[in-house]
C-alpha cells in the first residue's frame, strides 16, 4: 500500500511536474518516470495521471503537442512551461520544508522533549 | 491576461468540445498502446498485452469524465443540464408551477401593459419627423389651455421669432358627399401652412399651402388621410383632382396624407383635412375675425435651431403683452408656455401623465409583491427539498452548483411566466386599441407593442426570477448536510415577527384597500346611474343633426327645427319634443362670461360667473324632464324681433342675484353687452360631469341664438328600437340627405360616465390582481410553515392532537397575519374613497353592503389561500414522518 502516499493531495501534481522537467514526455512516459525516479516505490494508477495532465495543462504550467514516440506510435507529448518551472520550484521548496519538519518531529526521542 | 486567457480557452473548449473529447479519447488510447507494446516487449502474445493494458488502466469512462471536468466545465453543457432537471422538477409539482407562473405572469404582464401604454403615450415621439423641436404654444389662464382664437393665431404667427413657422388646427364633423353616400366625417381644419410646417410628404397628388388661402373660403381643397382613402376610395389614384361635396359645396381632393400621419393628436383619427380658411363651409360659421373666440384647437411649430424653449416663451409672453394692451376685452393679460402636441398639450397630457406614472408605479409593487411571495414560496420549496439538497452536498456537489440549479429554476419559472404575461398583455392591447369608448368620436390609440416593450418584458422576467431566485440562497448556504441527513429538516419555530411577515401584511391591507375602494366604486357607479342629473336619461332619446351639413343656413335653420319637432311630435308615443343644442353632460359645451347689469367696463376680470349656455327650443325642459321652478320656459313667440330672455338655474340665480325671486323679471349683460331678462328658473343640474358643484347655466332661445347643430330629446314610452326607426322614417321624409346620429339618452351617458368607468374597472382589476397577490403571498407563507414544522406535526397528531389545534398550530400565524391586515386595509380603503369621491360619483363606503363585501372577500381569500397547506397539514401522518425521519 506504499502508493498511498500519493494520495496527498498535490502530490502527483508534483511528480508530474518533476517527471516533465526532465525533458518532453508522453502520458506513458510520464507514468514510467514517475515509476523510475521514485526508485518504483510509487505507482500510480495509470487512469488518473490523465485528468491531472490536464488540469496542469488547462493552469499554464504544461504545454502540450502531439508528435511521435519511440515506438512510432502518435502521442502528446507534454513539457514544462515558464510558469510550470517556478511552480515547481516553489513546490519542491515548500515540500522540502514540510518534509523536514514532520521528519524532524517524528525523529524526536523522548528524552528530548 | 489571465481572465482573457481563461475566457478564450473556455470559449475555445466550448466549439471544439466534441474534438477534445476525440483528443482524449485518442491520447488513453496511445497509452494502452504503450503500455501494451511494453508488455509485448516482456513477453505477452500482442491480444493478450492489450487486454492487460487495457485492465491495468482501470475505468476508461470515469477517467474519461474526470478529463472533461480538468478540462473546465462546460457553461452550456451545464445549463442544459440544469434546464432539464429544472424542467422535471417543476414538472413534479405541477401545482407550484401553476401558481408561480400564473404570479408572474400577472405582474409581468401587468407591467408589460402599462408600460405598452406609457410608450405609445409618453415615451414615443410623435410620428412626424424632428418631432423633438415640435412644440404646442398654451395659454396659462387659470387651467392651461391650449386653445387659441383665429386672429390670435395669425398675431402669433407673424409676431413671434422663434419658431420656423407656427400651424394651427381645429376639428370639426362635416358631411362629406364623394358621389355616393353622404355621410358625416371628421376634419381638420388646418391653416394653410400646415403641412410645411410639419415637413409632412404627400403620399398621392399634393398638399395645400399658405400660399393658397386668401381670405375666407378661398381655398376649397381636401386632403384625405390614408385609412379614409383606403376605405372610402379603395386606394383609387384617381381621386386627385375629383371634385366631393364638403356640406354641398364643392372641394377638389388635392391629395392623400401618408400612412401613419394622423394629425398631431395622438388618438385623433381625421378622416381628412380642410384648410381653416373655409371653416364657413365647413361648420357654418365663421370665427375667423372673431379675437374672443377661441375655436383653434392647437397652435404648434418647430423651434428655430438654437433657440431654447424659455427664450421662446419670453417671446410669446412679449406678444401677450401686445394683446393685453391691444385687446383687452378678448384677450386680457395674457402669458404662454409650451408643451408637447401630442396629449392635446399639458391640458390633456399632465393629468394623464400623472396617471400613466401611477399605474407604472402600481404595477412595479405588484410585481415587487410577486417576487416577495415567490419568494417565499420558493422558500418553501428549498425547505421541502432541504433532504434532497443535503444528498447532493453530501455527495460532492458544490453549493456553487446547487444555487445555480435553484437560480435557474426561478429563470425558468420567470421567463414562462413572462412569456405568458406577455402574450396576454399584447392581447390586451390589441382589444384596447380596437376599443372605442365614445363611439361618435372615433380614436386610434397607438398602442402597438414595439421592441421595446419586449426588452422591458424580458428584462423583468430576468430581474424577477434572480429576486425571488435569491430568497433561499441563504438558506441554502446555511445548509448542513450532515445534521439535515441525520434528523430532518431543522424545525425552528420563529416566533418574532420577520420582515416577510410585515411584507405580507402590508400586502394584505393595499390587497384589502383596492378591494374596498373597487367596491365602493361600483356601487358609486351604481347608484350614479340613478341620481337626479336635473335630467331625466330614461325614456329620451337623442337625435344629433347639423342642418348645416345638408345645406340649410340663415332663417332656413329654425324653419327647419321646427318642421323636424313637429314631425317627430307626430310620432305614436312621443309625448314632447324639445331642442338643445349640446345637452347637459356632452363631451363638450359653450361656457361665457355673464356681467351683472350695473357693470359698464365688461372686460373678464369683472365678470360676475362663468356659467354654461344652451340654446332650446320651448319645449326642451318637458322633454328632457327638467323641472321648472318658476316663471316659464323660452316660447316660439322669443324671436329675433322681441326683447332677449333667459331660463336660468337656481345656482345662476344665487350667484348674481342673490336668490331666485330677485332674479325674476331681472336682467344681466352677456360679453358683447346684450341685455337678457330671466323669465324662468330651473332645477340644478349636472352640466359638464357627474362630480362637479353646483354651476350656474342659462338657457337661451333657439329662436334669438340659432345654431345648426341640434340635439332633439324625444321623450317616449315607445320601445327605443321601433322609435328610432319611426324617427329615421319621419326625418328621411322631411330631408333624405339629412345626415343624423341617433342613441338613447342612457347611451350618451356612458361617455359621461366615462372616467368614473374607467377608474372603476381599473380599481376591479388591480382588486383582483391584489387578491391573487395576497393568495399566493399567505399560501406560500402557509405552505412553508407547514413544510417547515411537519415533523412537530406529526408529533402533536400522534399525541392525540385535534383537527382544530393542529390547524391553529400550522395556519394560526397566517391568520392572524390576514386578520390584521384586512382591517388595517378596510380603514385605509375607508379613507381614500374620499379621493375617489372626486371621481367617482355618490362614492362613499358608508354602505354596509359594501363593509360586508370586503370582509367576505376577505374571508373567502384566506380560505382560499390556505386550503391546500391546511389539508397538508391534516393529512401529515405519524407514523409515515417517523419512519422518514
Amino acid at each position: 500500500m506504499t502508493d498511498q502516499a500519493q494520495l496527498l493531495p498535490g502530490t502527483l501534481d508534483l511528480l508530474i511536474l518533476r517527471a516533465v522537467s526532465l525533458g518532453p514526455l508522453h502520458g506513458y512516459g510520464v507514468l514510467l518516470r514517475i515509476g523510475q525516479i521514485s526508485g518504483k516505490a510509487l505507482l500510480i494508477e495509470q487512469g488518473a495521471l490523465y485528468p491531472g495532465l490536464f488540469r496542469l495543462v488547462r493552469q499554464g504550467l504544461l504545454r502540450a503537442s502531439w508528435g511521435t514516440s519511440e515506438n512510432n506510435r502518435r502521442a502528446k507529448f507534454y513539457e514544462l512551461t515558464a510558469a510550470g518551472r517556478k511552480r515547481l520550484r516553489e513546490e519542491t521548496e515548500s515540500w522540502n520544508r514540510l518534509a523536514t519538519a514532520i521528519g524532524a518531529a517524528l525523529a524526536v526521542q523522548p528524552e528530548e522533549v | 491576461m489571465k481572465l482573457l486567457d481563461s475566457l478564450r480557452f473556455r470559449i475555445a473548449t466550448l466549439f471544439r468540445r466534441s474534438q477534445m473529447n476525440a483528443e482524449v479519447e485518442e491520447e488513453l488510447r496511445s497509452h494502452i498502446q504503450h503500455r501494451a507494446d511494453d508488455l509485448e516487449r516482456s513477453g505477452f502474445a500482442r491480444p493478450e498485452a492489450e487486454r492487460r493494458a487495457r485492465l491495468e488502466f482501470g475505468g476508461h469512462v470515469r477517467f474519461k469524465e474526470a478529463c472533461n471536468d480538468a478540462l473546465g466545465s462546460n457553461f452550456i453543457e451545464t445549463l442544459i443540464q440544469d434546464v432539464r432537471f429544472g424542467l422535471r422538477m417543476l414538472r413534479k409539482s405541477p401545482g407550484f408551477t401553476a401558481v408561480a407562473v400564473g404570479t408572474l405572469a400577472l405582474g409581468i404582464g401587468a407591467n408589460a401593459l402599462v408600460f405598452s401604454v406609457m410608450n405609445a403615450l409618453i415615451l414615443r415621439p410623435l410620428n412626424v419627423p424632428d418631432a423633438q423641436s415640435l412644440y404646442a404654444i398654451e395659454r396659462r389662464a387659470s387651467f392651461l389651455d391650449p386653445s387659441q382664437s383665429y386672429p390670435d393665431y395669425l398675431d402669433l404667427r407673424d409676431r413671434n421669432r422663434s419658431f420656423d413657422s407656427l400651424a394651427a388646427f381645429s376639428i370639426a364633423q362635416a358631411g362629406l358627399d364623394t358621389g355616393e353616400n353622404a355621410s358625416t366625417a371628421w376634419a381638420e381644419e388646418v391653416s394653410g401652412n400646415y403641412f410645411d410646417a410639419l415637413s409632412i410628404q404627400p403620399y398621392l397628388g399634393r398638399f395645400f399651402h399658405g400660399s393658397d388661402e386668401h381670405g375666407p373660403n378661398s381655398a376649397p381643397y381636401v386632403v384625405l388621410a390614408y385609412a379614409y382613402w383606403h376605405v372610402h376610395f379603395q386606394d383609387d389614384p384617381k381621386v386627385v383632382g375629383r371634385t366631393v361635396g364638403v356640406n354641398k359645396h364643392p372641394f377638389t381632393i388635392l391629395g392623400v396624407a401618408p400612412l401613419g400621419f394622423h394629425g398631431t393628436l395622438l388618438f385623433g383619427s381625421p378622416d381628412f383635412f380642410v384648410p381653416m380658411v373655409n371653416q364657413e363651409q365647413v361648420e357654418g360659421s365663421n370665427f375667423l375675425n372673431a379675437r374672443g373666440n377661441r375655436w383653434v384647437f392647437m397652435v404648434m411649430g418647430h423651434l428655430k435651431p438654437g433657440v431654447t424653449p424659455a427664450q421662446a416663451i419670453a417671446d410669446l409672453n412679449s406678444i401677450g403683452a401686445y394683446f393685453g394692451k391691444n385687446y383687452p376685452k378678448d384677450d386680457g393679460q395674457i402669458t404662454f408656455t409650451l408643451a408637447r402636441p401630442s396629449l392635446y398639450g399639458d391640458y390633456l397630457g399632465r393629468p394623464i401623465r400623472a396617471f400613466v406614472t401611477a399605474l407604472m408605479l402600481l404595477a412595479g409593487l405588484i410585481l415587487l409583491a410577486a417576487c416577495a411571495n415567490l419568494g417565499s414560496l420558493f422558500a418553501a420549496r428549498a425547505a421541502d427539498r432541504a433532504r434532497e439538497i443535503a444528498l447532493r452536498l453530501a455527495l460532492g456537489s458544490s453549493r456553487l452548483r446547487i444555487l445555480r440549479q435553484l437560480f435557474t429554476e426561478a429563470l425558468l419559472l420567470s421567463l414562462m411566466g413572462g412569456t405568458v404575461g406577455l402574450w396576454g398583455s399584447v392581447m390586451l392591447l390589441g382589444w384596447l386599441r380596437s376599443w372605442q369608448p365614445v363611439p361618435r368620436y372615433p380614436m386610434n390609440l397607438p398602442l402597438d407593442p414595439d421592441v421595446h416593450v419586449y426588452v422591458v418584458a424580458l428584462l423583468l422576467a430576468l430581474a424577477s426570477g434572480f429576486l425571488f431566485g435569491a430568497v433561499p440562497v441563504k438558506q441554502i448556504l446555511r445548509t448542513d448536510p450532515y445534521q439535515i441527513v441525520k434528523s430532518g429538516s431543522i424545525a425552528t419555530v420563529g416566533r418574532r415577527i420577520t420582515v416577510r411577515d410585515f411584507l405580507l401584511a402590508v400586502q394584505i391591507a393595499i390587497c384589502a384597500v383596492l378591494v374596498t375602494s373597487s367596491m365602493v366604486a361600483v356601487r358609486g357607479l351604481a347608484r350614479s346611474l340613478h341620481s337626479n342629473f336635473g335630467f331625466e336619461p330614461r325614456n329620451a332619446m337623442l337625435v344629433d343633426t347639423d342642418l348645416n351639413m345638408s345645406g340649410y343656413s340663415g332663417d332656413a335653420v329654425p324653419a327647419m327645427q321646427k318642421r323636424m319637432i313637429d314631425a317627430v311630435g307626430t310620432i305614436p308615443g312621443v309625448t314632447s319634443v324639445g331642442l338643445i343644442d349640446w345637452p347637459p353632460l356632452h363631451e363638450a359645451w359653450n361656457s361665457t362670461n355673464v356681467f351683472t347689469d350695473q357693470t359698464a367696463d365688461l372686460r373678464p376680470s369683472n365678470a360676475a360667473a362663468e356659467v354654461v349656455v344652451y340654446s332650446i327650443s320651448p319645449e326642451y325642459f318637458r322633454a328632457a324632464g327638467t323641472m321648472l321652478l318658476a316663471g316659464r320656459s323660452i316660447s316660439w313667440t322669443d324671436d329675433k324681433n322681441s326683447p332677449r330672455v333667459a331660463v336660468v338655474n337656481r345656482e345662476f340665480a344665487r350667484r348674481l342675484f342673490g336668490s331666485a325671486t330677485n332674479a325674476m323679471g331681472n336682467y344681466y349683460k352677456r360679453r358683447d353687452g346684450t341685455r337678457i331678462q330671466v323669465v324662468g328658473i330651473t332645477e340644478d343640474g349636472k352640466y359638464t360631469n357627474l362630480t362637479e358643484d353646483p354651476y350656474p347655466a342659462m338657457f337661451l332661445s333657439i329662436l334669438q341664438f340659432p345654431m345648426s347643430e341640434m340635439h332633439m330629446v324625444v321623450r317616449s314610452n315607445a320601445d327605443p328600437q321601433h322609435l328610432a326607426a319611426a324617427i329615421k322614417s319621419e326625418l328621411r321624409e322631411l330631408d333624405a340627405g339629412l345626415p343624423f346620429f341617433l342613441e338613447t339618452w342612457n347611451e350618451k351617458l356612458n361617455s359621461a360616465l366615462f372616467a368614473s368607468r374607467v377608474a372603476t374597472v381599473s380599481l376591479g382589476v388591480l382588486g383582483v390582481l391584489g387578491a391573487m397577490l395576497s393568495i399566493t403571498g399567505i399560501f406560500g407563507m402557509a405552505a412553508y410553515s407547514v413544510s417547515k414544522r411537519k415533523r412537530e406535526l406529526g408529533i402533536r397528531i400522534a399525541l392525540g392532537a385535534q383537527r382544530k389545534e393542529v390547524l391553529q398550530a400550522a395556519l394560526g400565524r397566517a391568520f392572524k397575519l390576514l386578520a390584521f391586515g384586512s382591517s388595517a386595509g378596510l380603514l385605509l380603503g375607508i379613507l381614500a374613497s374620499r379621493v375617489l369621491a372626486s371621481i367617482v360619483y355618490q362614492a362613499t363606503p358608508r354602505d354596509p353592503l359594501v363593509l360586508a363585501g370586503v370582509v367576505l372577500a376577505m374571508l373567502l381569500l384566506g380560505l382560499l389561500a390556505t386550503w391546500i397547506p391546511a389539508r397538508r397539514a391534516l393529512s401529515v401522518d405519524p407514523s409515515i414522518l417517523m419512519r422518514e425521519e
